[in-house]
């Protein structure tokens, strides 16, 4: 019976968030469609036709996986951040917390939307790419699958966390200004680490988003930077950590209830 | 069956404001309960705690036997709460936010649109059904939130100042609506500002103030109490100027407001009669009289003056 009614509530959540980004679709799904065919257009066929190869592959097959992954971090992460904002802003999270909707359903309604959306974005950057590369080949679907699906969980959760701190709607924007671009562009998604002195090579593997990217990159080209292994139990671990700081923060009330 | 039942209940906030000092209040299954105060005197941090959007601080609260710190589930699925704000998705349609409702509570997708075709037609919503909710009216709004917390069919309805800012056409409406409800055995608890309506709806009534309960009875007992009322009395115009400031009124006090109205004080054991006998002897047409306040008001400031006066101190 409970686990019946948790269902109805979280299947309630993930279809107002999909009917959300879906009803803003051109804040939603347009952007991104637009800013990948010019990283195409200018880092795939302009300046990659003088790069050449990259990790045995041509340049502009090399950054698929990688402009496909950034798309899914900044997608996940602005859904769930700008959508539960924007439901502590309106007040219309009351509408949860006054029904028996338990907080990890809350979690799980939020996460669901910004994956269907991260998904959905992805599919559309996967298909501008074939205007661009003659094929896209898939070399494990299975850690492919595993990779996006986990990855934008990662960034739902983080823009979940993020929203539950955030004041105004400039504290929103901050993370994804300061911490996630810098990481991204820094992560491989243009380039192979294995081009970096030694030094930057173990300081690019702090960095989280590296594992992402090239355990991504791996189950479209089969090739990596990093171990799978390694890439995998970061993202796992990562998302652990995650989704216990958002529960412990929804469970206690913070941000949300006085 | 107690409805609601609270014990020791107090709230301090982060900044050390204290809410709640202590209250205890019971509401009985089936009542039309009013929850009255100024400004500031508890009752949103009371509701609140009821609805889980507060904190306790410390203290017991059980809806329908229901316990708000051992069964919170089962306590939040008996209420149903009508906030003072707008607190819905203004972009979402009337059916979207009635149903979304209904959803958290567990009732599955089909049968909250069954129930929302209900209480959207009851609540004269269902032409709107597919209108943004931004673009509805100011009542339009509020009756949108009585329809989204009817629609998992609780057995206490709560409702935070329901006719704020409403017409009052659609506030009659509104209060019609409401009491057939309570008729159907939905427990109502109101707060309000509008102390007409408190004692037009209400059975039972607590009166809060600086996070105390200072009262906590029925409305009748509490009327009852009322020593002292204020009737102002319209002279009739072809008196002439001056009429009012003229005539000799005995045993009352009274007070001139215009040349044709006069404002008198009737204790309970002088009666009314008196004050026509008079001024029938004195050939004075009375037009229309009409109370100075409503009743129950002058009891509450009554109430809460008396309440906010300094104790003694002792030696």
């Amino acid at each position: 019976m409970r686990s019946s009614i948790s269902y109805i509530a979280l299947k309630t959540i993930w279809i107002k968030e999909c009917t959300r980004f879906l009803r803003i679709w051109i804040q939603t799904l347009v952007p991104p469609a637009i800013t990948m065919t010019l990283y195409f257009v200018i880092f795939g066929s302009i300046v990659g036709q003088r790069i050449g190869e990259m990790g045995g592959r041509p340049y502009m097959e090399f950054i698929v996986p990688g402009l496909i992954m950034m798309a899914v971090i900044t997608n996940s992460y602005a859904n769930v951040a700008s959508s539960f904002f924007s439901a502590k802003f309106q007040r219309n999270i009351e509408e949860m917390l006054v029904a028996p909707v338990s907080p990890a359903v809350i979690i799980g309604g939020y996460v669901g939307g910004g994956l269907a959306r991260a998904l959905l974005v992805a599919c559309i950057v996967t298909l501008v790419s074939f205007l661009f590369v003659s094929q896209v080949s898939v070399h494990n679907l299975l850690v492919l699958v595993v990779t996006v699906v986990l990855t934008s969980t990662l960034f739902s959760l983080g823009g979940l966390i993020n929203a539950v701190y955030a004041r105004s709607f400039d504290d929103i924007s901050i993370v994804p200004t300061f911490v996630l671009t810098p990481l991204t562009y820094l992560g491989g998604v243009f380039f192979s680490i294995s081009l970096l002195p030694d030094v930057w090579q173990t300081i690019a593997q702090v960095n989280p988003i590296l594992y992402m990217v090239n355990a991504f990159r791996f189950g479209f080209l089969g090739i990596s930077d990093v171990s799978i292994t390694a890439a995998l139990g970061v993202i796992i671990g990562f998302n652990l950590i995650l989704f216990i700081t958002a529960y412990t923060l929804l469970k206690r009330g913070v941000g949300i209830r006085s | 069956m107690k409805a609601l039942s609270i014990r020791g209940l107090t709230k301090t906030y982060k900044g050390g404001h204290v809410a709640l000092k202590g209250i205890d209040l019971d509401v009985q299954a089936g009542d039309f309960f009013a929850l009255l105060g100024p400004n500031g005197a508890g009752k949103s941090t009371t509701i609140g705690i009821i609805s889980s959007l507060v904190n306790k601080t410390s203290g017991t609260v059980s809806v329908f036997g229901y316990d708000l710190d051992t069964q919170l589930t089962d306590l939040k699925r008996q209420i149903g709460l009508v906030p003072q704000e707008f607190n819905f998705n203004q972009f979402e349609t009337v059916q979207q936010i009635v149903v979304n409702q209904a959803g958290y509570y567990g009732v599955p997708r089909e049968v909250a649109k069954q129930r929302s075709e209900k209480y959207l037609k009851q609540l004269s919503l269902w032409d709107k059904r597919n209108a943004p909710a931004r673009n509805l009216s100011g009542g339009m709004k509020r009756r949108l939130m009585i329809a989204r917390a009817l629609l998992h069919e609780p057995k206490l309805l709560i409702l935070d100042e329901p006719t704020a800012g409403v017409d009052i056409e659609l506030r009659r409406s509104m209060w019609d609506y409401l009491e057939a409800i309570n008729r159907q055995g939905i427990t109502i608890i109101l707060t309000t500002h509008y102390l007409e309506e408190a004692e037009s709806l209400c059975r039972n009534i607590a009166i809060i103030d600086q996070g105390v309960i200072i009262e906590n009875t029925s409305i009748k007992g509490l009327l009852a109490t009322l020593n002292r009322e204020t009737f102002i009395l319209d002279l009739a115009p072809t008196m002439g100027a001056g009429a009012a400031a003229g005539l000799q009124l005995e045993e009352f006090q009274w007070r001139v407001i215009d040349d044709h109205t006069i404002e008198v004080d009737v204790e309970k054991s002088q009666g009314l009669n008196r004050v026509f006998e008079q001024l029938s002897a004195q050939a004075i047409k009375v037009v229309s009289m009409r109370n100075k306040a409503n009743r129950l008001e002058e009891l509450f400031v009554d109430l809460v003056e008396k309440g906010r006066q300094p104790a003694e101190v002792g030696a």
